[in-house]
């Protein structure tokens, strides 16, 4: 074999060029406006660049100009699918730096969004991963289940995508009085349709083909590149922020951290699956003992936050998102600084894929769960 | 020989696990009932939105056309892109005091984020979040709407 490898490479005529492909900004598989300039041989990946700043709005920039609370609905519309958990990284930021103790109520609703956001934003990722594979079916029956957690927000914060429902100090609203009826409506009906995911997509033999042993990323390198969330767990990093810095009602629930050692995509996969029963779980945990009181505590008009740096971390789904705002005293921030947890995980595509087939790929950059604005912000 | 039955095998075990996949989708072939799609333009009369849902800022009025707004211009700091603009005036009151009040009240619906900030901070809750979510218009200016009706003035006993 390898005679006639030699052969070929050696002959002018039948010699392998490698060639540069542009993959994106605009193609299907990117979710958003992410340019990959891929080196390949043959169908074979031998390099991946990721340019990105297509859709870089300056988010960080922004946020030097204005107020506290508006800081919190900018980060809506960084990693969309997380708001809730964005949302919740400022407000607890605010919070820590003017040193305000927020109602147990508050604490409860917000995890419990939280959860409702990660299985969302799970579904979601989930019939896209289906898609990207060429399983359409998958979509729809993602995306009707997700409905179900939209129209929950819908009804208690008044938005679907960009909520906008954390405020320094508390919530926006009061939760609907139908909201834990609804919520628990949403769990017995999502514990009969996850079964459904594993029987359509996971159990499948070419999907497992697909997938197993595919974009390896061993522990190391997860800790080397910051792979955080449950791409990061799936290499075997313990990284879960609700399990070692636990924030709100975190510290109430138990829930268990998913690890997996196998480090491939089927490995990121599942791990997806199966922190969405946990998320269930959690909520299911909290639904019923959701406590009394007040959902805000009474902030001032003009939210000032002490002269110094302040640093707080919240899991979404998608990993780790730190913000770090330094203060001059003033109402608006001297600087921000996100950290997000897609801009990390992309870069450690090229780690995975070097060596597979360009179809592979597409899978591995599945299940990482790019969400284009939160690694452009 | 070997290699061959588990070549066969595959194929059967990959039929076996379509199969499976198919019992999901064949039930809700079947089941039409049970779909969960919309027909959206003809179901408008029976589309009901959440009473919280945000869909533009509108400000409330009587039947007398009276609001509740004083042109404080709170709303116009708390909004986080400058989509509202007020413009006020002043008038003579009948005892002969100076006072100012709203003469526009305009909002840039194009430019708004939704994002409930200037609802909340309005000391005399003169503005609310409407339920419309239909907004195409043919010409972007048509999405710059002054609040206050015309003619409208505010209501007896609001304070400033
Ligand atoms: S709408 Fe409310 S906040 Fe805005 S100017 Fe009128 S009274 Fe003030
Ligand atoms: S909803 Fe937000 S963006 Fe829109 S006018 Fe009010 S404060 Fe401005």
């Amino acid at each position: 074999m390898s005679e006639i490898r030699e052969i070929i490479l050696n002959s002018d005529r039948l010699a392998t060029d490698e060639y540069l492909v542009n993959m994106g900004p605009q193609h299907p598989s990117t979710h958003g406006v992410l340019r990959m300039l891929v080196r390949l041989e043959g169908e074979k990946v031998l390099n991946i660049e990721p340019h990105i700043g297509y859709i870089h709005s300056g988010i960080e920039k922004m946020c030097e100009a204005i107020s506290y609370p508006q800081i919190i609905h900018l980060t809506d519309r960084m990693d969309y699918l997380s708001a809730h958990m964005n949302n919740e990284a400022v407000a607890l930021c605010v919070e820590k730096a003017l040193q305000v103790e927020v109602p147990d109520r508050v604490n409860y609703i917000r995890t419990i969004m939280d959860e409702l956001s990660r299985l969302a934003s799970h579904q979601l990722w989930w019939c896209v991963m289906g898609m990207d594979l060429g399983a359409l079916t998958t979509f729809f029956y993602g995306l009707r289940d997700r409905e179900k957690i939209l129209d929950i927000f819908e009804e208690t914060c008044g938005a679907r995508l960009t909520v906008n429902y954390n405020l320094p100090g508390g919530v926006m609203f009061d939760i609907h009085p139908n909201f834990q009826k609804r919520v628990k409506d949403f769990v017995k009906y999502f514990r009969t349709k996850l079964p459904e995911y594993d029987q359509l997509l996971s159990g499948n033999v070419i999907f497992r083909e697909r997938t197993s042993g595919i974009g390896y990323l061993s522990p190391a390198d997860a800790i080397e590149y910051g792979v955080t969330g449950p791409s990061g767990r799936a290499s075997g990093f313990s990284c879960d922020l609700r399990k070692h810095q636990p924030y709100s009602a975190y510290p109430l629930v138990k829930f268990n951290e998913i690890l997996d050692h196998r480090c491939d995509t089927l490995a990121r996969y599942e791990v997806r699956i199966k922190e969405m029963y946990e998320s269930l779980s959690i909520i299911d945990q909290l639904i019923d003992n959701i406590p009394e009181g007040e959902y805000a505590v009474k902030m001032k008009g003009v939210i000032k936050l002490p002269e110094g740096e302040f640093f707080q971390r919240v899991e979404t789904a998608r990993g780790e998102f730190g913000v770090f705002v330094i203060s001059d005293g003033k109402k608006n921030p001297y600087r921000v600084k996100f950290r997000s947890p897609g801009f990390s995980n992309l870069f450690a595509l090229n780690k995975m894929a070097k060596g597979h087939k360009i179809a592979d790929l597409v899978a591995i950059m599945s299940t990482l769960d790019l969400v284009i604005p939160d690694i452009d912000r | 020989m070997k290699s061959f039955i588990e070549y066969i095998g595959s194929i059967f075990k990959g039929i076996w696990t379509l199969l499976i996949g198919m019992k999901v989708t064949g039930k809700y072939f079947f089941t039409p009932w049970k779909n969960v799609t919309q027909q959206y333009p003809e179901n408008r009369d029976q589309l009901v939105m959440f009473e919280r849902f945000r869909g533009e800022v509108i400000m409330t009025h009587n039947e007398n056309n009276e609001h509740l707004c004083t042109g404080c211009g709170i709303c116009e700091i708390n909004c986080p892109n400058g989509s509202i603009e007020i413009i006020s005036k002043s008038i003579l009151t009948p005892d002969g005091k100076k006072k100012r009040i709203i003469d526009q009240h305009i909002y840039h619906l194009g430019m708004c984020t939704f994002c409930n900030l200037c609802v909340k901070a309005c000391p005399t809750g003169a503005i609310v979040m409407g339920q419309k979510f239909e907004h195409a218009v043919w010409d972007r200016s048509l999405l710059t709407k002054v609040l206050n009706q015309p003619g409208s003035k505010i209501e007896e006993g609001v304070k400033e």
